[in-house]
């Protein structure tokens, strides 16, 4: 089996128990993204899978044969960061750095999620378009959890990237 | 976690046979099967990966709806019929776990999923009659504040974790199984069990059997419905109880109502005594507070969860109230 990780084709583990998570950070020494809890309730080893965004801790590596994973690694070109990951910059969305590889993953899925029309818990109105609201963001990104506390920063960091002019 | 073959099959027929031998499970999202593997709660020696079959949601011929089991969580709560006609479900759906894991979770899978009793995942330390028959049960009386009110027994006090399957409990949906035994579709209120004297069964389904679907019946018009959760923090977190409800009203009279409670029972808790109470009665918040009692009767309240009683009546009062002025969401 293989994955495109990252843009480039990779084999997958030989062993079917490695997971998503330790065959990135052990076999392939993509180290950027996490492991907080490896059980679920954390969401610091979040990946993007064809651009959705999941737990690499609760995925078998196996399951994503032929798959195109996008780590942390893979958002920056070169030394221009992904405007996400400057917005954390500037946005203070961050103290140690512990959860913010999968933060940003995260949010990138969660910005797909909301521009094709998924609703969250809070929806009002789970017929109309979500809002790029406070409210909203903090609910879709309820599966990232920061220690640090640096939450606020995070939700501004994401508001600036990715709230339009109509909704901002 | 122990070693296992891991297989793909092509098509259900494939997943079916391979299915068949003892010591196999089938595999959706892996939230929470990947999970109990690696505490060791389960141990299979072959997973057979369903999570690539189909997953299409149709409409049916009498108006409902028949979903693939390998549909996502995120798919299915965010499908357009399912937020027009079924807005429970979608709500149901949106207050469990997080957006990474809905992605990842089936409704195959969510169906299946295991107890949260630490107990039951405690290998090392806890006896459980769930993960090992036989062997007691710790929770009884120990940290019981998650565990059942209703429908308990010696053996087990375990609660059903799930959000989705208890509206999908007050929705009279119906599932559909293919195995051994060849295909057959059972009642979702004959689904999951009670525990017994055999709380290791979760539910009605046999070694092999595959859930392949689940039928929704179409809600008559003009019926209301929606999920309510209570929980230890406002997202990212288990029910402590959780309220699933459909309202139809003539006037200020009840014509028809349905409700399913979470967190209280080792299964979703069909409230039908409840119903019984409310049928062709003005929709009024005593007659709420009324038929939860008739409910909650027979509850047996354990050293921690003492409150679930009365916090599942208000629960379904206040919904039941939107419900019936029309500004539930
Ligand atoms: C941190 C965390 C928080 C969570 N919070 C919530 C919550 O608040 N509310 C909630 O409802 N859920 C919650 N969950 C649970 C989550 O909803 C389930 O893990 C998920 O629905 C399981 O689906 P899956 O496809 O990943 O199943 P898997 O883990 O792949 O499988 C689960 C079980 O189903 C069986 N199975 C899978 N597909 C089939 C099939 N087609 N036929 C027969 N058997 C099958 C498997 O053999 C296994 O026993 C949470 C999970 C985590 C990790
Ligand atoms: S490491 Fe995957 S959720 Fe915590
Ligand atoms: S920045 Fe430290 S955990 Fe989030």
């Amino acid at each position: 089996m293989s994955l495109i990780v990252n843009g480039k084709q990779v084999h997958g583990p030989a062993d079917p128990r490695v997971s998503l998570l330790d065959h990135l950070r052990e076999d392939l020494h993509l180290t950027g993204t996490k492991k907080g809890c490896n059980q679920g309730a954390c969401g610091a080893c979040t990946v993007l899978v064809d651009g959705e965004r999941i737990l690499s801790c609760l995925a078998l590596a196996v399951q994503y044969d032929g798959r195109a994973i996008t780590t942390i690694e893979g958002l920056a070109g070169g030394d221009a960061l992904h405007p996400l990951q400057a917005a954390f910059v500037e946005h203070d969305g961050f103290q140690c750095g512990y959860c913010t590889p999968g933060q940003i993953c995260s949010a990138i899925g969660m910005a797909s999620e909301l521009e094709r029309g998924v609703p969250s818990h809070v929806s009002a109105d789970l017929a109309a378009d979500a809002q790029w609201t406070r409210e909203e963001i903090q609910e879709r990104m309820s599966g990232n959890l920061c220690r640090c506390g640096a939450h606020n920063g995070i939700v501004d960091a994401i508001r600036a990237t990715f709230a339009t002019e109509a909704s901002a | 976690m122990t070693p296992f073959d891991y297989a793909r099959p092509i098509d259900a027929a494939d997943a079916l046979r391979r299915g068949a031998i003892a010591g196999t499970a089938y595999l959706g999202g892996g939230t929470n099967l990947v999970d109990l593997m690696r505490e060791t709660v389960a141990r299979p020696e072959r997973l057979v990966d369903v999570s690539g079959l189909p997953a299409a949601i149709e409409e049916t011929e009498d108006g409902g709806l028949l979903i693939a089991a390998a549909v996502r969580n995120t798919a299915l709560a965010e499908h357009r019929i399912v937020r027009a006609r079924y807005p429970l479900l979608s709500r149901a759906i949106l207050a469990g776990a997080s957006a990474q894991i809905r992605n990842m979770a089936t409704v195959g899978g969510n169906l299946l999923q295991r107890t949260r009793c630490t107990y039951f995942y405690d290998t090392e330390g806890s006896r459980c009659n769930k993960r090992q028959p036989g062997s007691g049960c710790d929770a009884r009386e120990g940290f019981n504040r998650i565990h059942a009110v209703l429908g308990g027994s010696d053996a087990c006090v375990a609660t059903h974790p799930s959000d989705m399957c208890v509206a999908l409990a007050a929705l009279d949906a119906t599932v559909h199984v293919d195995g051994p035994a060849g295909p057959r579709t059972i009642p979702f209120a004959d689904f999951h069990r009670l525990p017994g004297d055999r709380p290791d069964r979760d539910t009605n389904l046999e070694l092999g059997d595959l859930v392949t679907a689940v039928a929704l019946p179409p809600l008559p018009a003009g019926t209301r419905s929606t999920y309510r959760k209570v929980r230890d923090r406002a997202s990212y977190a288990f029910a402590l109880v959780s309220v699933a409800t459909t309202l139809e009203l003539e006037g200020d009279r009840i014509k028809q109502v349905r409700i399913a409670f979470g967190g209280v029972a080792h299964k979703p808790w069909r409230a039908m005594r409840a119903e019984a109470a409310l049928l062709d009665r003005p929709a009024t918040h005593q007659a709420f507070l009324d038929a939860a009692a008739a409910e909650f009767v027979d509850a047996r309240p354990l050293r921690d969860n003492a409150f679930k009683p009365a916090l599942a009546s208000r629960t379904l009062a206040a919904v039941l109230e939107e419900l019936a002025m029309g500004d539930a969401a």
